[in-house]
This record gives C-alpha cells, structure tokens and sequence, in this order.
C-alpha cells in the first residue's frame, strides 16, 4: 500500500516536472509546479514530516508560486517560440546522465534495497514532528535560525532596492 | 516505511535532473527560476527521506533553512527580472548580453 502511494506520488512529480520544463507558456508551468508542490507535500507526510508538508503548501505553493504568477502577469509576456540553441547538448547530456543512473540502479538497486533500515530508523523519531522541531530548530540551531532571518532581511531589502525605479536620483535632487 | 530509501533517491535524482535540463534549455528567465525552484525541490526530498530513515531530524530542519533559502532567491530573483523588463522589454535570456565582453 506506502509503496503504492509512493508510485502514484512519484509518477505525478516526475510527469508535472516535466510540464514545468516542456510547456511553452509560463503560467501553465507555474501550474504544473503548484501540483507538483502538492504531491511533494504529500509526499513528506509519508515520511512522517507532517510539519514540512505543512510549511511546503504554505510557503511553496501560497507565497512563492503567487509571487512567480504576479510577476508573469505583470510583464505580460508572450509564449516563446523556440527552445534554446544549445538545447541538443543538454538533451544529450542528459540523456547520458539518465542512462548512467538507470544502469547504476539496475545494477545496485536488487542487492541493496533492503528493508534493514527503517527498523532501526522508526524509534529514532519522536512522537510530535512539530515540537519536536520547534525544539531542536530553537536549541541546536539557533544560530543558523537567526542567520536565516538574516537573510531574509536582506532578500527584502533587496529585492525593494532593486524594484524601485528611481531611488538614488529622487535621493540627490 | 516499506519503500526503500533508493527509490527516493532515484525521485529526487530525476526530478533534479529535469530542473538541470529546464536551466539549460528555456529561453524564458521566469521558467529557469521556476527549474531551480525544481531543483531545490529535489535536494529537500532528499534530506526529508534521508531525515526519516535516519531517525534524525537535522535534515527536517535543513529543508525548513532550504526553504529560507528558496524564498529568498525568489524575491531577490524576481525583483532583478522587474529590472531587466523595465530597462529591456524582454525576459528572453539570449537578449541579455551586457555583461558578457
């Protein structure tokens, strides 16, 4: 049954990244990529990240994707016509790639997919996923916590500086 | 748990192989932000189910840092798109060469 729903979850992420990439005009892309935030969310509450699942739809899909759609609206832009020249490199390129890693997979895949793992990965996890990573995030990690609102900060600055048409010249007259 | 961690490994690989095509192949500069944001995707994937298999939430807490990340480079990734429209016209990247010498 869990690897049932992981098909169907991984078969609709792999399908909706490839719309992303395929299809010609960026809204039907910004789309695909809203389902495929969904199922990569749905994806992380079978792996016991309910708290993750959560953030992912919250912030992927409400706040980022909202901001990609306001922007392509905002530009008005036409689809384009033509992929980009170098596009048989990269076909190629990852042609080769997909193949090594399907070879890689077939030849490793059997002898090493063992179920020994999620034995002893089961107790390791506490009950609540949300308090326990609240707790971790506000002990271990506040430092890198903090540094993340740092960033933050700065993105916004930025990203002000940066759309504001004339910000030096209205500064100086 | 009854999927093995390999074939998660073999998602996330996938999927961060097509966001590395998307890069490469779009013209569009809103749908190579859209690939990266594919790419991050993949690499969170991987730390969740690796978090998971593992017992140890640090790889839960670097997807929440990731995510910091991506919003981020989303903001500050569309604002310098405004800017190129406004002085340009165009969001197709092959019009953009003021840098290159």
């Amino acid at each position: 049954m869990g690897t049932l729903i992981f098909f169907y979850l991984a078969g609709v992420i792999v399908l909706t990244a490839t719309l992303v990439v395929a299809l010609r005009n960026p809204i039907y892309s910004a789309m695909s990529l809203l389902v495929m935030f969904f199922h990569v969310a749905g994806l992380y509450v079978t792996l016991h990240a309910e708290f993750l699942a959560a953030i992912q739809i919250i912030v992927y899909a409400g706040a980022i994707l909202v901001l990609y759609l306001f922007v392509v609206m905002l530009l008005n832009i036409k689809g384009e016509e033509k992929y980009n020249k170098q596009s048989v490199v990269a076909l190629c390129l990852g042609g080769v790639l997909l193949v090594e890693a399907v070879v890689l997979g077939v030849s490793r895949g059997i002898t090493v997919a063992s179920p020994r793992s999620h034995s002893q990965g089961e107790p390791g996890l506490p009950v609540g996923n949300t308090e326990s990573i609240g707790e971790i995030l506000y002990s271990t990690y506040l430092f890198p916590f903090e540094i993340a609102s740092l960033i933050l900060l700065v993105a916004m600055i930025g990203a002000v500086i940066l759309t504001k048409k004339d910000i030096f010249e209205s500064k100086s007259s | 748990m009854s999927v093995p961690i390999e074939f998660y490994l073999a998602l996330s690989g996938l999927v961060f192989l097509i966001g590395l095509v998307g890069v490469l192949v779009r013209r569009n500069i809103i749908v190579i932000l859209l690939s990266i944001e594919l790419m991050l995707n993949a690499t969170n994937i991987n730390f969740v189910a690796f978090s998971a298999y593992l017992g140890n939430l640090a790889g839960q807490v670097f997807v929440f840092f990731a995510l910091t990340v991506a919003a981020a480079e989303v903001a500050v990734g569309l604002a310098i798109i405004i800017a190129l429209y406004r002085h340009h016209e165009s969001i197709n990247v092959d019009d953009f060469s003021m840098l290159k010498w």
